[in-house]
């Protein structure tokens, strides 16, 4: 049966490691089940969450996904919307990363869910004043679009329609997440979040953490067919990935220049940038270090035009410092006091004025884990049935150059 | 003969007299109770032309003393205990001003805001306002997604994290979703005041007035229109149901 399924991918069956991939993502999956029956039968009390972070290490790669699959299909729109013809032999692969991506987020988010046997519910009963209720029309909308997307991308007679599906694919990915940020923003109450900037920077961040993604998934698939980019494709590829980064950063200094203006915001700045504990070090080494700092050094490092290793380990940074960032925002956000009374002290029974400590325990992982295991399914057995190895066209690629 | 006549008819006369005396002030208090008291029947949905509310006084709030607090857990059926994963609908806050060290007690609670926070973010329309004014969790749609939690100003929401036993069969609540107080709904319905105005009446603190903030002649009424009031985090602009005075 395997050999049914490796056609697509040349004289590179590889068998055995492919079975050995998906053990391996299937465990994690296992896990993640595990903690989820464990839950659902026993309820929250198992894990870290409780009434003051009530949003915890589940949301935070849950939202990662969520982000980065959006993000992911930026290589497709590039290609679609905006003509490049190297991002265009790579629609397919970005089309289908994202759908797997989402699934993999969506799965978490609702498995936390406290009653999960209620999807139904969250499927009939909208609220339209919501954001979380758009945000779920915009993921079924976002499967249903980029799916159609897909089949006109490999399906031969329907090529026509492709670039017009894919300029409906952009406008609903750059909705979906000005929606998955607006959870944020529109929260009034907590001097973390409520910004209009919530949108634009989950957007640019979306960028940089779908093309880091992007990138790693197709290193590894070139690696498996004993292929090796073109230095040139690679070389564009990884300068925007910076352009991304650098912008993700550029967001972050002004949100946070904009919250230090504001006096009321000040105690919260502090927290995040000055005496927040772990939130404070998951800021600067987790998103400002290892996923900035060290990519951007990385990828504009004299060697890296030509060197893969290097691009995918910015690659991989951005995407670690990514999930630091969702932490800090998500958690963080949540872990400092709600300001009830503006100049007085709180204290009470029910940690008020109190940072919360938030320790997350095994089935949080196991459930955050399994977005990324599902993904990671997911896109295992794509790669092995269809096509989806990027089928560079070198003649036009040497046009474009000159 | 004739004046023996007349004797019976004096007395018939007295009877009835007396009668409808007896009959008057057995049933008038009724009947105008019943004409004061408005009480609807089970199956007559809440109105509008009501809106609960609360006024609380900080300097009447005892020192130290939580009797709202465990009323409200006895009414409610919850188990009292204090954990971070533990309900709490009421709860006795501390505060200090860090200007001048003044310190006050008050108890906080889910503020039945007009425009509530947790009635917007809500994705099924679980949270929801009732029409007099009091905000709910349908439990019946509740999804377990907690965004209301992130999105109250009031943190006055809790998850129920565990299995429950020994619910009180009026207060249903489930493992999975999130609660708040409900101004004791099943006791405005009768008619009754919620449990902690009642504990805190009881004990001779008198510090919590509950009423019909649409009725002018409601004494939560009189007191909000004679005396300067505080609204929590008024800068939000959710008038909120609940108020506050003396901070």
């Amino acid at each position: 049966m395997a050999n049914d399924v490796c056609l697509s991918q040349g004289g590179h069956c590889r068998t055995s490691q492919f079975w050995t991939l998906l053990a391996l993502g299937g465990l994690v999956v296992l896990g993640t089940l595990y903690a989820f029956f464990t839950l659902e039968h026993h309820g929250h009390v198992l894990t870290g969450m409780n009434n003051q972070i009530v949003w915890g290490l589940p949301h935070v790669f849950a939202v990662f996904l969520i982000v980065a699959a959006s993000g992911v299909l930026n290589v497709a729109s590039i290609g679609s919307v905006f003509g490049k013809p190297i991002y265009k032999a790579r629609a397919p692969l970005s089309g289908m990363l994202a759908l797997a991506m989402l699934t993999g987020g969506l799965a978490v988010l609702v498995l936390d869910l406290g009653r999960p046997d209620r999807l139904i519910v969250a499927m009939t009963h909208y609220n339209f004043k919501s954001i979380f209720a758009w945000n779920m029309i915009f993921y079924n909308g976002f499967f249903a679009i980029v799916g159609l997307y897909l089949v006109t991308m490999m399906t031969r007679s329907l090529k026509q329609w492709s670039k017009p599906m894919g300029f409906l694919a952009f406008i609903w990915r750059i909705s979906l997440t000005t929606a998955t940020g607006s959870i944020f923003g529109f929260i009034v109450a907590r001097a973390g979040y409520n910004s209009a900037l919530m949108a634009p920077m989950f957007i640019i961040m979306s960028f940089a953490y779908g093309l880091a993604a992007f990138l790693l998934v197709q290193s590894v698939m070139y690696w498996w067919v004993n292929t090796k980019l073109d230095e040139r494709i690679l070389a564009r590829m990884k300068n925007l990935l910076a352009v991304f980064i650098a912008a993700s950063m550029y967001f972050t200094i002004v949100f946070h220049l904009t919250n230090l203006y504001l006096a009321k915001q000040w105690a919260f700045e502090r927290f995040i940038l000055l005496d927040g504990g772990v939130y404070t070090t998951v800021f600067w080494v987790g998103q400002v270090l290892i996923g900035y700092l060290i990519p951007l050094a990385l990828l504009f490092s004299p060697g890296s035009r030509k060197s893969v290793v290097t691009v995918m380990l910015a690659a991989f940074l951005a995407i670690v410092g990514g999930h630091a960032q969702m932490y800090v925002t998500i958690v963080g956000g949540q872990a400092f006091p709600l300001e009830m009374f503006p100049g007085y002290a709180v204290s009470s029974a029910f940690f008020d004025g109190v940072v919360t400590n938030y320790v997350p325990s095994m089935y949080e992982w196991l459930l955050g884990l399994g977005g990324i295991g599902i993904a990671f399914l997911a896109t295992t057995v794509a790669v092995r049935a269809f096509k989806f190895l990027p089928q560079d066209d070198f003649a036009a690629l040497e046009c474009e150059q000159h | 003969m004739s004046e023996s006549m007349e004797n019976m008819q004096q007395d018939r006369r007295d009877f009835l007299k007396a009668g409808t005396l007896v009959a008057g002030m057995t049933l008038g208090p009724g009947v105008l109770f019943y004409g004061v008291a408005h009480s609807r029947a089970p199956e007559q949905a809440a109105t509008s032309d009501v809106r609960w509310g609360m006024l609380i006084d900080t300097n009447k709030c005892g020192d130290g003393c939580s009797d709202c607090v465990t009323a409200c857990n006895t009414e409610n059926g919850l188990s009292g205990k204090t954990g971070p994963q533990d309900t709490q609908y009421i709860r006795k806050l501390n505060i200090k001003d860090l200007r001048n060290g003044r310190v006050h007690e008050l108890p906080m609670m889910c503020q039945h805001c007009e425009h509530p926070p947790c009635v917007d973010v809500c994705p099924t329309g679980a949270s929801m306002k009732r029409a007099d004014g009091i905000v709910l969790v349908d439990r019946h749609i509740c999804i377990g997604c907690r965004y209301c939690m992130m999105a109250c100003p009031y943190k006055a929401r809790s998850f129920v994290h565990e299995p429950l036993t020994d619910q009180n069969p009026e207060v249903p609540r489930g493992k999975g979703c999130v609660e708040s107080c409900t101004l004791c709904v099943q006791r405005v319905d009768r008619d009754e005041q919620p449990a902690c105005v009642e504990a805190c009446n009881a004990k001779g603190h008198n510090a919590m007035v509950f009423g019909d903030l649409k009725n002018p002649e409601s004494e939560i009424s009189k007191a909000l229109a004679s005396m300067a009031s505080t609204e929590v985090r008024g800068d939000l602009g959710l008038n909120t149901g609940v108020r506050y005075q003396g901070i």
